[in-house]
């Protein structure tokens, strides 16, 4: 590495605007070299777009970039990579049927004469691989990679095309605990070769231990900076937020314990992915599901749901027995029976983006509004029901899901799986990049669902929305339940003890 | 900080309400496209040809795309679904002929040609839906894809009608013919049978499309085949459906195009599915599903063969050109299509 020197940046009053609407107020702050930088603010504060401009995928409106004192308008991102500034995207680009070193070369191949030089991309992707922790061949395809491997071959393609400023967006929404650890060590061993690295995230506990300073946006405008260790976690999300935020969760309720229970699941396996999972959640209760990634808690209920093969297990539903035993046949007859799931990947399978959001919410519920013919009145009355119980921001009723903010298309999302009136619900990873305050209102709509007697279940990896939320929680590792702690019980470390393996004397319940 | 207690974040919501309006109106715009087009092509025939704008003509062109327009208006279930049909011509010739030597064998034997005429009528139509039922059971249960399971069809279809008419011509018997022959060229005050036919089936269709939960559903999947599935849509079903209610309206075409000529040979309903896919096209329907309409679905089908009638009606471009220019006119509006999304 090395060769390039540092990388200084100077945003002076960078304006961004899309057609009429303006996105970024003239923001000026300076990022030093050598430093790791929080980057905060609520989804539309406009972090993501000033990136895009750093990183040459955007272009301002008005105001002036200065890399190293210079003023640059990069005409695109290869502009900005030949300068040693690489954006790291929160949905990875990487062409899934290509090799790791096909990859973190692609469009910079290395040739000898017309062909290209496999041997030295190879070599070279293995050293960036060895400097990331990634023990893998460098012929192996990308598509056999699992998620976090494929987030550290980003970051040793980034390497590899020797960057001097990083930027990473989200980086540890889709790891595991362990994956953090190992991304925040070669933070650290980045930052001590020179590297500036600009970190965003939700995750303000992740802030306060990797970054040295962090900047706070609201609104497209810059709005604070402070040495991390000088800001807490609260005083952070007030700056994001803009106003004081009350406790993030709401107090829990007693749950009655006596009452049959809403669910209740026995010996439930699918193959390759969940064996013998028994468990069941009572009317009022919020019932959290703990794990690493890949420990089959979103496969399992995958499987209840008739969406994966299952195999064996009993399920009941408020006493009375499905059918066949081994859950339902499809989300259609598992939501006839009062189950509806809301899956954690939004725009792939929670919500029609492209969709109205009437047509969104009802989707579920429709044979409520046709009789035989659909009713849009009776829908859109709904609509505005929905809008007004979850609290959805929107400016009309009129348009596309896709042009609201992630926080309030969960809310949507949320609206539409509670269309149908279930009995239980499965909210899976409910809040995954969402900002501070949709957080919150999703955590008390949880609440007042339980309230309402609803059973919840919270699939999450987020170990602290666990603890705040739930009654109780179970904890999946590789494909097994292993251990359901209640109330007293719940704290991170006891969590991640029995998510990893490391603690199976104390199994509670 | 500034007192804006409740709404921490006004501005993404002005973006996302002022961004929304525009594509709408442009929207409108799309959707307008093909009717200008008619509009325009239907003065270019008057300006060169005079016998273009007379009501023969117009019911005569009319009559010609009810064929078509019934099968497009089942073409649109299925690519707004996200699917394809490529089979529809040569399922057609496959449904005429099967028609033909059943009315011709169930006239004398069950000694009432009225009876054998209607009979062969209600089985154009069931041997449609059991075609769709067949492809729908192979794409959804099957797992072949839409294009190669009806793509080997096409080829089937047509080869076992070769076969039956021994590669040449399946007639329809003189008397029987006769008897049918009202079918297509009765009329219902002034407007021949065909085109009542046609707009029953655009109406029905319209009805099912945008105002059941049928019809939502089918947008549903081709916007977002996994969303719909994760939100508890019986997918399969609602995809096997379109292929049945698309070979319901190949059935419906075909008993009404059978007399018209009183025979099926190879040739016949030879690239409707090209005419049948285009006018959906035409009609504004993405190829990748999730959005279209019916109105615009008739509206292609009319203009193509408006195109056909100019071209015959006038020598500008040779009527063997005919399929050229629907071929050229199908990858114009795609272009423009494009980006759309």
């Amino acid at each position: 590495m090395g060769g390039k020197g540092s990388v200084a940046v100077e945003f002076d009053g960078i304006v961004k605007a899309f057609g009429p609407v303006q996105v970024l107020h003239g923001v000026s702050f300076a990022l030093a070299p050598g430093h790791v930088y929080g980057l905060l603010g609520e989804n539309g504060a406009g972090k993501s777009t000033l990136m895009k401009i750093l990183s040459g995928y955007e272009s301002a409106t008005g105001g002036a970039l200065k890399i190293n004192g210079q003023p640059r308008q990069f005409a695109s991102s290869r502009d900005a990579e030949a300068l040693g500034i690489v954006l790291i995207h929160q949905e990875f680009n990487l062409a899934e049927d290509l090799n790791v070193a096909q990859n973190i070369f692609l469009g910079h191949e290395k040739k000898k004469g017309w062909l290209l030089d496999d041997a030295a991309m190879e070599r070279d992707a293995a050293s960036a691989l060895a400097a990331v922790g990634l023990n893998i061949d460098p012929r192996t395809k990308v598509r056999k990679l699992i998620v976090a491997e494929k987030q550290l071959v980003e970051i040793a393609k980034s390497i590899a095309r020797r960057a001097r400023l990083l930027v990473m967006d989200e980086p540890t929404a889709t790891l595991t605990p362990g994956e953090t650890e190992r991304l925040f060590k070669l933070i650290a061993q980045l930052r001590a070769d020179g590297v500036t690295i600009v970190y965003i995230s939700h995750k303000l506990d992740e802030v306060e231990q990797v970054t040295d300073e962090v900047i706070v946006m609201r609104d497209g405008r810059f709005v604070a900076r402070a040495p991390t260790a000088d800001v807490t976690r609260q005083q952070m999300a007030n700056l994001m937020v803009g106003r004081e935020l009350a406790d993030l969760y709401p107090p829990r309720d007693a749950v009655t314990t006596s009452g049959e229970p809403a669910m209740r699941v026995q010996g439930f396996s699918v193959p390759g992915w969940a064996q013998d999972a028994s468990f069941e959640v009572r009317p009022g209760e919020i019932l959290g599901f703990a794990g690493l990634v890949g420990a089959g808690r979103t496969e399992l209920f995958e499987g209840l749901l008739g969406l994966r093969p299952a195999s064996g297990g009993s399920v009941e539903m408020l006493g009375k027995p499905v059918p066949h035993g081994k859950g339902w046949r499809n989300p259609r007859d598992a939501a006839r029976h009062g189950l509806t799931y809301l899956s954690e990947d939004r725009k792939g399978k929670g919500l029609h983006v492209n969709f109205g959001l009437r047509q969104n919410l009802t989707l579920m519920a429709l044979e409520r509004y046709a009789q035989p013919w659909l009713k849009p009145e009776a829908e859109r009355s709904a609509l505005a029901e929905a809008v007004k119980d979850y609290g959805i921001r929107t400016g009309s009723l009129d348009v596309k899901a896709s042009s609201l903010s992630g926080g309030n298309q969960q809310k949507l999302a949320l609206a539409k799986v509670l269309q149908p009136r279930p009995k239980v619900v499965v909210l899976d990873e409910p809040t995954r990049g969402v900002d501070v305050g949709a957080k919150r209102d999703i955590y008390f709509l949880i609440q007042r669902l339980a309230r309402e007697g609803l059973a919840v279940i919270v699939v999450s990896s987020e170990l602290m929305e666990l603890i705040g939320l739930c009654h109780r929680v179970a904890v999946m590792r590789a494909g097994k339940l292993v251990a359901t702690l209640d109330a007293e019980h719940l704290t991170e470390e006891e969590l991640i003890a029995h998510a990893t393996g490391t603690a199976d004397t104390t199994a509670a319940a | 900080m500034p007192p804006e207690q409740q709404t921490p974040q006004p501005r993404p919501e002005a973006a996302a309400h002022r961004s929304e309006t525009a594509p709408r109106w442009t929207e409108r715009l799309h959707g307008l496209g093909p009717v200008i087009g008619l509009v325009l092509l239907c003065i270019a025939g008057t300006l060169l040809n005079g016998d273009f704008a007379t009501v023969d003509n117009a019911m005569n062109v009319l009559t010609r795309t009810a064929f078509i327009g019934i099968i497009a208006v089942g073409m649109c279930f299925v690519i707004i679904s996200g699917g394809i049909d490529l089979s529809v011509g040569s399922m057609a010739a496959l449904i005429a002929g099967s028609v033909i030597m059943f009315i011709n064998w169930a006239g004398p034997a069950s000694g009432s040609p009225l009876l054998a005429v209607v009979m062969g009528a209600v089985l154009a139509v069931v041997l449609g839906a059991v075609f769709g039922l067949a492809h729908g059971l192979l794409i959804t249960k099957g797992r072949i894809e839409p294009f190669i399971v009806t793509l080997g069809t096409l080829g089937i279809f047509r080869a076992y009608l070769t076969y039956f008419a021994d590669g040449g011509a399946l007639t329809l018997d003189n008397e029987l013919s006769d008897l049918y022959a009202p079918v297509y060229y009765a009329s219902l005050a002034g407007i021949p049978v065909p085109v009542w036919v046609f707009v029953i089936v655009a109406i029905v269709g319209g009805l099912i499309l945008n105002r059941t939960a049928y019809g939502r559903y089918v947008q549903a999947i081709g916007s977002n085949e996994q969303v719909a599935r994760y939100a508890a849509v019986d997918v399969d079903r609602v995809k096997i459906l379109t292929y049945v209610l698309l070979g319901v309206c190949v059935g419906i075409a075909t008993l009404l195009y059978v007399p018209r000529l009183g025979s099926a040979s190879p040739t016949t309903g030879l690239l409707w599915e090209l005419e049948a896919i285009a006018a959906v096209i035409v009609g504004g329907t993405a190829l990748k599903g999730g959005a279209g309409s019916i109105t615009g679905t008739v509206v292609g089908a009319v203009l193509l063969s408006v195109i056909s009638n100019i071209l015959n009606l006038t020598s500008i471009i040779s009527v063997y050109l005919n399929a050229a220019v629907q071929g050229f006119v199908i990858i114009i509006v795609a272009f423009l299509q494009r980006g759309r999304r």
